[in-house]
């Protein structure tokens, strides 16, 4: 910190004036080691990086340990703690009614994959403008340890025994729901959760972000899929990702043919530094295979798993006036007296 | 007149078929669903309203696309009298399979009128018959072959205005509305009614006493159903998000403001929406569509019916304890599942009050007529705004799908109350805000709308466990306070809302109370109970939480009847968990078949229970 010559340090602040506290949250309740906190620290971060206003911002959830967890950042910003797997309807209503505000939704693999499976592949379906991250980690905390829809296979957890059955692959769900963004991490892997974040802030629609998130207490042995240590072990990042503001310069070391770049909407980019795989993120069916393929091959596949940049989004479908509706006075919402008149003579 | 001399009158009436009826009958024209029948049903009783004559229409339809029976009841009556009828005056058969059964409902010395093709039974010589050939008619009117089926119902409206008197000009204006001015649609159809009501003049020589007659016409007056009004007052109530799942009878309500809203709420300048209209997965997502408007600030409402209602039910605590305005339409039907879902019922009283889990009470209208849909359609928002809580609006399929004359609609002659919300320069000037803190002593604590641009703006919305900064809290001092202050609220609620309407007899004894479409057949029951020597008073009821009047009204009477359609007795259920001194006061009266109430029953269903009363 610099000395600002008044004796006291100066704070080192972003582009609008806000220092990294102003992005905090209040002190987690969750189990210490939690994935979740992880995340919360990357969204924090990420704001704060691309300078949006909290204010400016909605955090919504359903129920559940992950739906807990907007309380445990950003404080600034009107957060709703919702019903179980209704957090989509919310984003919808919320999102329709004031098109200015950024809507970040947390949920989690029990609040997703089971009553809200159905609300999450709709609000894919409308391309409602939001991110959407999926805390994910095949059990239930909140109420102590049972399996989720997510849970792998043949999976044991101590008062549930074996899992019969085969997990939901939520990725999957929405390359099939034509999801625009749809991106996986792990949550310890912070600088790629980060950077997938920036890009899903910066994207027009609806944005899935799918993050394996330990939960330390009831689902961390290690031959979990959802434990660190089998994320740290199997983790294959398809790309090194890369969120770029509209007026960067890309500096890095460019080898030809390595990088793919994309502009999103408002300019800013992806930039996609290619790994060993090859993996095209345009292809829907090519993410379909990959995720077919990396989880037959017990591999965590993260990065940006498909992205589609031509899908009308929910507001522009609704034709709105560019003011949010919640703004709207009585001079535009109660149409003259007049016009009553000329109705009333349809009934007449 | 008693309702034993009316009974009288009727019968010699039917004797001596000479001395004419006029205005006042009540004709079913029995047809099967999904043949055309319903355009020229509403030519009928547009025809009757343009000559001034009080009308109601009520269709009788089953939950069915195309084959099964329906029924549309169209009862004209100089008196205004227009609540339902049982036993039909005139019917119109057009139904094969229902025939006979359709003549058992007409009443002795009734009037039918029969597609040729069906027999006439020999078992009902009290009735006078007119056969229609409608196969030959339609033959001759020659329409296009795939509009045989449709322009063939036209033939017995050509009948009826021949034999009935009906202005032919009147039935021309009513298709020019209906076809909104297109005349190829309107020829067709009068070829057709005009052709019949020929062959009427030269083959049907009239021997019965019905006919109608042009009486002076308040040019005020709507023809009009309850969900249309419902639409058109929330419009003007200003909704600015409406979500919804189609389902009988609701879906007419948001299919209206789908219809009028680009109309009515376009930005004059670029064309855009001022409005969205969503129709959502199911009725959960419809409600959390409205609860996330409604949180951001904007004009929030969902309309539905029963089944909807109990899908709603968990988000409706929460935006009851969140303290989220939204408005919540239940034009009710029969109960669950196939069945009677097209029937009417008062039958979620109890479940609007008391929705949700963990002492939630809510706050209801109920309106009786269109223009009262209307008016708690834009009402019902700023009721949600300014007490930051769901308003539920009661309807049924009598009120919001039937056609009833109704007054004309008030434009709001109050501004929009938006509540208690704090802008940016409000909590600057504050310095500090707590979202649950009770400033005003009112119990309502102001809040500030997601996106308001200062840092002491947002708060965690959350069901329970929150202080009165909205922090989570599971202490239980801090929920006793939350709780005791949404209490005193609630309480509040009470004197701003629509206030009973007390009709009196001079100083009657007998008190009845009832609320919603029920009132055309209280209204004219207790003119026969008063025919009979019997005076009463009357209250409807016009919201929940009950206004002091209702008390009042009880403490005023010996014996108040609480009429309903619901078998439970809801309303009255409620009014006795109200007032438990007064219980012994109130008489439940119920009926609940799916048919909207009629003035025989309710006359009937007093006066025994008074006979019951005095014996007792």
């Amino acid at each position: 910190m610099k000395d600002n010559g008044n004796g006291r340090a100066k704070k080192k602040v972003n582009e609008i004036g806000l220092s990294r506290s102003d992005y905090k949250g209040r002190p987690t309740t969750l189990c210490q080691g939690c994935g979740h906190n992880s995340i919360s620290s990357q969204i924090m971060a990420a704001c704060y990086d691309l300078s949006i206003q909290p204010e400016n911002v909605i955090k919504i959830s359903g129920i559940g340990c992950s739906s807990k967890s907007p309380t445990y950042f950003m404080s600034r910003s009107h957060g709703f703690n919702a019903v179980h797997g209704r957090m989509p309807s919310i984003a919808t209503g919320a999102s329709i009614a004031n098109r200015s505000l950024k809507t970040i939704g947390v949920s989690g693999d029990g609040d997703t994959a089971s009553i809200g499976i159905g609300q999450f592949i709709h609000l894919m379906r409308r391309n409602v403008p939001m991110v959407y991250i999926i805390e994910n980690n095949g059990v239930y905390g909140l109420t102590k340890g049972q399996f989720s829809a997510t849970a792998d296979q043949g999976q044991k957890l101590k008062k549930m025994g074996v899992n019969p059955f085969m997990p939901i692959d939520l990725c999957m769900e929405a390359l099939i729901a034509n999801c625009g963004f749809v991106a996986r991490s792990f949550a310890g892997d912070p600088k790629q959760v980060k950077e997938l974040l920036k890009s899903a802030l910066n994207f027009q629609g609806t944005a899935v972000l799918d993050i394996i998130s330990p939960c330390v207490t009831f689902n961390n042995r290690d031959e979990s899929t959802k434990s660190y240590s089998w994320g740290i072990e199997h983790e294959y990042p398809l790309h090194d990702v890369t969120w770029v503001p509209s007026y960067d310069e890309i500096e890095m070391e460019i080898e030809p043919g390595e990088i793919v770049e994309v502009e999103l909407h408002n300019k800013s980019r992806l930039v996609l530094k290619k790994l060993e795989h090859n993996h095209d993120a345009s292809d829907r069916l090519a993410a379909m295979q990959l995720l077919e393929e990396t989880c037959c091959a017990e591999i965590l596949a993260t990065g940006l798993i498909y992205l589609n940049l031509n899908q009308e989004t929910f507001q522009s479908v609704e034709n709105l006036v560019d003011k949010p509706l919640a703004r709207l006075q009585q001079d535009q919402l109660r149409p003259a007296k007049e016009a009553l008149e000329k109705v009333m003579d349809d009934f007449r | 007149m008693s309702k034993s001399q009316v009974k009288q009158k009727e019968e010699s009436d039917a004797m001596e078929s000479q001395r004419p009826i006029v205005n006042d009958f009540t004709l079913v024209v029995a047809t099967v669903n999904g043949s055309g029948s319903q355009t020229s049903n509403l030519a009928l009783i547009r025809a009757f309203f343009r000559m001034g004559i009080p009308v109601c229409g009520k269709n009788l339809f089953p939950s069915n696309i195309q084959g099964l029976p329906t029924w549309y009841t169209i009862r004209v009556n100089a008196k205004g009298y227009t609540a339902n009828k049982l036993k039909a005056d005139l019917l119109v058969a057009m139904n094969m399979a229902t025939f006979r059964d359709d003549l058992k409902d007409l009443k002795q010395g009734g009037v039918c009128f029969y597609d040729d093709r069906l027999a006439e039974p020999a078992d009902r010589p009290d009735i006078i018959f007119y056969p229609i050939p409608i196969r030959d008619l339609v033959h001759e009117a020659d329409p296009p072959k795939q509009l045989r089926e449709y322009v063939a119902n036209m033939a017995y409206v050509g009948v009826l205005t021949e034999i009935l008197e009906i202005d032919i000009e009147e039935i021309r204006s009513a298709l020019d509305t209906h076809f909104g001015g297109r005349e190829k649609s309107i020829a067709l159809n009068m070829k057709m009614i005009e052709l019949a009501a020929s062959w009427a003049r030269d083959n049907l020589p009239k021997r019965d006493p019905y006919r109608v007659e042009r009486m002076p016409r308040d040019e005020e007056l709507l023809l009009v159903d309850g969900n249309t009004a419902a639409a058109l007052g929330a419009i003007y109530g200003g909704v600015t998000v409406a979500s919804w799942y189609p389902i009988t009878p609701a879906s007419s309500l948001a299919e209206t403001l789908e219809y009028y809203l680009p109309h009515l709420r376009s930005d004059p300048e670029t064309g855009k929406a001022t409005y969205a209209v969503i129709q959502a997965e199911d009725e959960l997502a419809a409600i959390g569509m409205a609860v996330g408007a409604g949180w951001v600030g904007a004009r929030a409402m969902t309309s539905t019916s029963g089944p909807g209602i109990s899908l709603m039910s968990e988000f409706t605590g929460l935006a009851f304890f969140a303290e989220i305005p939204i408005v919540i339409w239940d034009v009710q039907r029969m109960g669950p599942s196939t069945g009677l879902p097209t029937r009417t019922s008062q039958g979620d009283v109890l479940t609007l009050r008391f929705l949700s889990h963990g002492d939630t009470l809510h706050t209801i209208l109920i309106p009786a007529a269109p223009h009262e849909c209307f008016e708690f359609g834009w009402r019902a928002f700023d009721l949600a705004e300014r007490f930051q809580t769901p308003v539920f609006v009661l309807s049924d399929l009598d009120l919001g799908m039937n056609q009833w004359v109704s007054k004309p609609f008030q434009y709001p002659e109050v501004d929009m109350d938006r509540g208690k919300v704090l802008s940016a320069q409000d909590l600057e000037k504050l310095g500090d805000y707590g979202r649950y803190r009770d400033v005003d002593g009112d119990g309502i604590a102001p809040r500030t709308l997601p996106g308001t641009d200062h840092p002491l703006a947002a708060f965690f919305t959350r069901g329970t466990g929150h202080d009165e900064r909205a922090i989570y809290s599971e202490n239980a001092q801090d929920w006793d306070a939350n709780i005791e202050r949404l209490w005193r609220k609630l309480d509040n609620v009470r004197d701003a809302l629509p206030a009973p309407v007390v009709q009196r007899m001079g100083d009657a004894e007998v008190g009845i109370i009832a609320f919603g479409s029920t009132d055309p057949a209280i209204i004219e029951a207790r003119e026969y109970l008063s025919g009979e020597g019997l005076a009463t008073d009357y209250l409807r009821i016009r919201a929940i939480p009950f206004s002091k009047t209702v008390e009042d009204f009880i403490q005023e009477h010996e014996v108040v009847y609480v009429i309903e359609m619901n078998t439970a007795g809801q309303m009255h259920q409620l009014l006795q968990l109200e007032w438990p001194a007064l219980a012994t006061k109130l008489v439940s009266l119920t009926k609940n078949n799916g048919v909207p109430l009629d003035a025989d029953w309710t006359f009937e269903a007093v006066r025994n229970a008074e006979e019951q009363r005095h014996e007792g």
